[in-house]
């Protein structure tokens, strides 16, 4: 468990110039779910797989609402992501009651990582132990960030977090470059056939462990969608059309990808506070 | 001490002695309220004061104007004061009103300005959200009671549209196609109404100038608190453009055959 | 006593508001024409604003604070939107206006409100509002400039006051939409004659209940769709010109 005496302070660097705590926070991460963010020219989607910390308890939430124009997908612990969220939604709200306009996704995610920032600075704090993946539309179109606890953030074409989540980057790198001409559905079909991709080998996506975020306009099944298309948020039944969509894996030249997603790590047992 | 000249003596207060019919020694009374009281004055009046400010929509963006004149009550005290304030490169600001309080307002402005030229990101505050700042931090001060005494019309232009609007120390905001501060709201927005509604989209930036200058111009004969230096601005596609102050054509030899104005012939 | 000149934070800004609740929609309308003692500051500052799909409120009195309440307003429900990920009910969204108006108690929003949109059961409703939270649920409202010009009116034609049905027979508890929409418009249009403060243009905001049909609104010109909630309840608005003068 421990590592070594530079541990219990994140304030503290350690003689290779690291800052263990931070890269424990970092750790949390990867222990939750996984979750997947891709964009084309109109859209930019989340996909997030939920656990449920047993057969009676409910599925953890992965995914929350800014603003219409923003939304986020969590992989760590869910109580940090709801600190966060707030916070992010406080921005939100306020950018339009002084501005009356929305807040830039760039600047919101910036503001995120600041306040991760301090945590990797000052004495006493501790690094948030949630990523997230934000998806956000301004003039400039549909964007994609990660945030993540050392205080980084970055844009991405497209982007997974959590557990395994270094399959589903895999599927990402192999298929981003047609991406940006995707319509939707073909968008979420590459979002779930990623997501999938994280799974364990005898699980499967199905409509109570799959959430999926979408901002941009409807889908053609879609109804109840504003023209621009806030961003929303599809859970249960809503995501079946989308899962039906999904080619099998062994027609989905997958032998590659099922040997990355093979070597599982084993310490991915289900734990209370991660979502 | 206190900060307002009007307690000291002159100038006598227009705002609600236009006649000088008040004994002078009646003064507003700004009496502590609390044990603190004397530490803290908020505006009660408008001391150093601009007067209206015009503006009108044209094909191209907005058009506006206002003159020079600083007044110390009915005093032409400062006579090169600039009342338009461009804000970013889609904005201007015309303030009416105290003319240290637009002061302060310029201020805040360029200090959110420069904190958004930093973020260097491409979202950059139009007209429309600078004039939503400038209604809360309005609203807010009038709400604390310690209003900042100006009648601000906010002109400007971005991503194809043209904004214009009003906003005032009470935070009361209003937008159309032509707006007038001050007395410019009983003098001159008649005339720009007739000159301009409707005709929104055809106008050019000449004929524009024309409706403002000749509104300006019955400013300077009926507002005695006004001047015939002025400026115009412009805001169009290609920013802002302030002009160089500029004199007023006027004549006053018809005023020679007003009775009570010359020397009486009879 | 020396000359005292305090700081006056209010104003009034003119203009009526007025809505009536059917069985099935609900009405709530407004001009557009905002003034400052005798100028016409602008002839277009809607009053009435869209809350959600079936809550629309509007505001009458001081403009800045009616704006400023408004936006106040809808960041709660926004918030309230967070927590539930559905819309807030309109009895609730009533409540929420009392408590913001009387946490107010002692400066109150100079704002005059009415609330009309559709309750959870389906029914038109209309909430009205004094500036510090008194509220009731009612019928019909009018309130602002002309309120006591309107007032009576409406208690005449909705409530049928002073009237006494033919023999045998009752007044209706309900109109259809179609006869509220002509006496709205009525009621607007005899305003702008007699107040100086009201005209220049007519706002009326329509919400129909869930499977409730278009209630007779297709024969009127120039509806617009604002929105639907996922439950089917229908938001419209309908606007006409006022006289300018």
């Amino acid at each position: 468990m421990f590592r070594n005496t530079y541990d219990s302070d994140n304030t503290v660097f350690s003689p290779q110039g690291r800052l263990h705590q931070v890269e424990y926070a970092l750790e949390a991460v990867k222990q939750g779910s996984a979750a997947v963010g891709l964009r084309s020219k109109t859209h930019a989607i989340l996909l997030a797989l939920k656990r449920s910390t047993g057969e009676l308890a409910s599925y953890q939430q992965k995914m929350f609402r800014i603003d219409d124009h923003v939304g986020i997908a969590i992989a760590g612990l869910t109580s940090d992501a709801r600190v966060l969220s707030n916070f992010m939604r406080q921005q939100a709200m306020s950018s339009r009651m002084i501005f009356n306009r929305p807040v830039p996704v760039n600047r919101l995610v910036g503001a995120i990582a600041d306040k991760a920032q301090v945590n990797t600075q000052e004495y006493g704090r501790r690094p948030y132990g949630v990523g997230f993946l934000v998806i956000g539309q301004d003039q400039s179109g549909p964007h994609l960030y990660e945030f993540s606890p050392a205080g980084n953030s970055y844009e991405y074409y497209a982007m997974s977090i959590g557990a395994r989540s270094q399959s589903a980057k895999t599927y990402l790198e192999k298929h981003y470059k047609t991406f940006d001409d995707c319509s939707l559905e073909d968008l979420v079909r590459h979002g779930l056939h990623a997501l999938r991709e994280t799974l364990q080998q005898d699980k499967e996506l199905n409509i109570n462990n799959t959430s999926i975020g979408i901002l941009g306009p409807a889908a053609t099944h879609e109804t109840g969608v504003s023209g621009v298309g806030a961003f929303r948020i599809l859970d249960g039944e809503k995501v079946k059309v989308f899962l039906d969509s999904m080619v099998p894996k062994e027609t989905a030249d997958a032998p590659a990808a099922a040997a990355a997603a093979a070597p599982a790590p084993a310490a991915d047992e289900d734990v209370q506070m991660e979502g | 001490m206190d900060h307002f000249p009007t307690n000291w003596g002159r100038p006598r207060n227009d705002a609600w002695d236009p006649y000088a019919t008040y004994p002078i020694h009646q003064r507003p009374n700004n009496a502590p309220k609390d044990a603190f009281a004397d530490g803290v004055q908020r505006t009660q009046q408008p001391i150093v004061t601009g007067t209206s400010v015009l503006a009108i929509k044209f094909k191209d963006g907005v058009m506006m104007a206002a003159d020079n004149l600083a007044s110390y009550g009915s005093l032409a005290r400062f006579r090169d004061i600039q009342r338009l304030h461009p804000v970013g490169n889609h904005t201007v600001l015309g303030a009416g009103g105290d003319m240290s309080d637009f002061q302060y307002l310029q201020m805040i402005l360029d200090e959110l300005m420069v904190d958004e030229f930093a973020a260097a990101d491409g979202h950059a505050l139009g007209p429309a959200e600078i004039h939503n700042y400038l209604s809360e931090v309005m609203y807010a001060r009038r709400s604390k009671m310690n209003p900042l005494w100006n009648s601000l019309l906010v002109g400007g232009f971005k991503d194809g549209k043209s904004f214009l609007s009003y906003v005032d120390l009470l935070g009361t905001t209003y937008s159309a196609s032509t707006l007038a501060t001050g007395y410019g709201a009983y003098i001159a927005q008649p005339l720009l109404r007739r000159a301009v509604e409707g005709r929104e989209h055809e106008l050019t930036a000449d004929q524009a100038r024309k409706i403002l200058e000749d509104s300006m111009r019955v400013l300077f004969y009926r507002d005695a608190r006004s001047l015939d230096q002025y400026q115009l601005a412009t805001i169009t596609k290609d920013g802002v453009e302030i002009t160089e102050s500029r004199k007023l054509e006027t004549t006053w030899d018809f005023a020679e055959g007003i009775r009570g104005y010359g020397a009486q012939t009879q | 006593m020396a000359q005292q000149r305090q700081f006056n934070p209010y104003s009034n800004n003119g203009g009526t508001i007025l809505a009536i609740a059917g069985s099935t929609f609900s009405v709530i309308a407004g001009d557009t024409r905002q003034t400052e003692g005798y100028n016409i500051q602008t002839r277009y500052a809607p009053k009435v604003f869209r809350l959600t799909d079936k809550a629309v409120l509007a505001t009458n009195g001081f403009a800045a604070d009616g704006n400023q309440f408004v936006k106040k307003v809808r960041q709660r429900l926004e918030w309230y939107r967070h927590a539930h990920s559905k819309e807030m009910p309109i009895r609730a969204i009533a409540r929420l206006i009392q408590t913001m108006l009387y946490g107010r108690r002692f400066f109150p929003y100079y704002v005059y409100n009415i609330l009309g949109g559709i309750e959870e059961d389906g029914s038109g409703a209309v909430y009205s509002f004094d500036p510090v939270g008194s509220y009731e649920r009612e019928t019909c409202r009018a309130a602002g400039a002309a309120q006591s010009l309107v007032q009576p009116f409406l208690d005449n034609q909705i409530y049928f006051k002073n009237q006494t049905p033919p023999p045998g027979q009752s007044f209706p508890a309900h109109l259809p939409l179609p006869t509220v929409l002509e006496l709205v418009i009525d009621s607007f249009t005899s305003a702008t004659e007699r107040h100086i403060e009201v005209g220049d243009g007519l706002e009326m905001y329509i919400v129909l209940a869930r499977d409730s049909g278009l209630q007779g609104l297709d024969g009127f010109q120039g509806v617009t769709e604002m929105g639907a909630t996922p439950e089917g309840e229908k938001l419209f608005v309908l606007r006409r010109n006022l006289k300018r003068d």
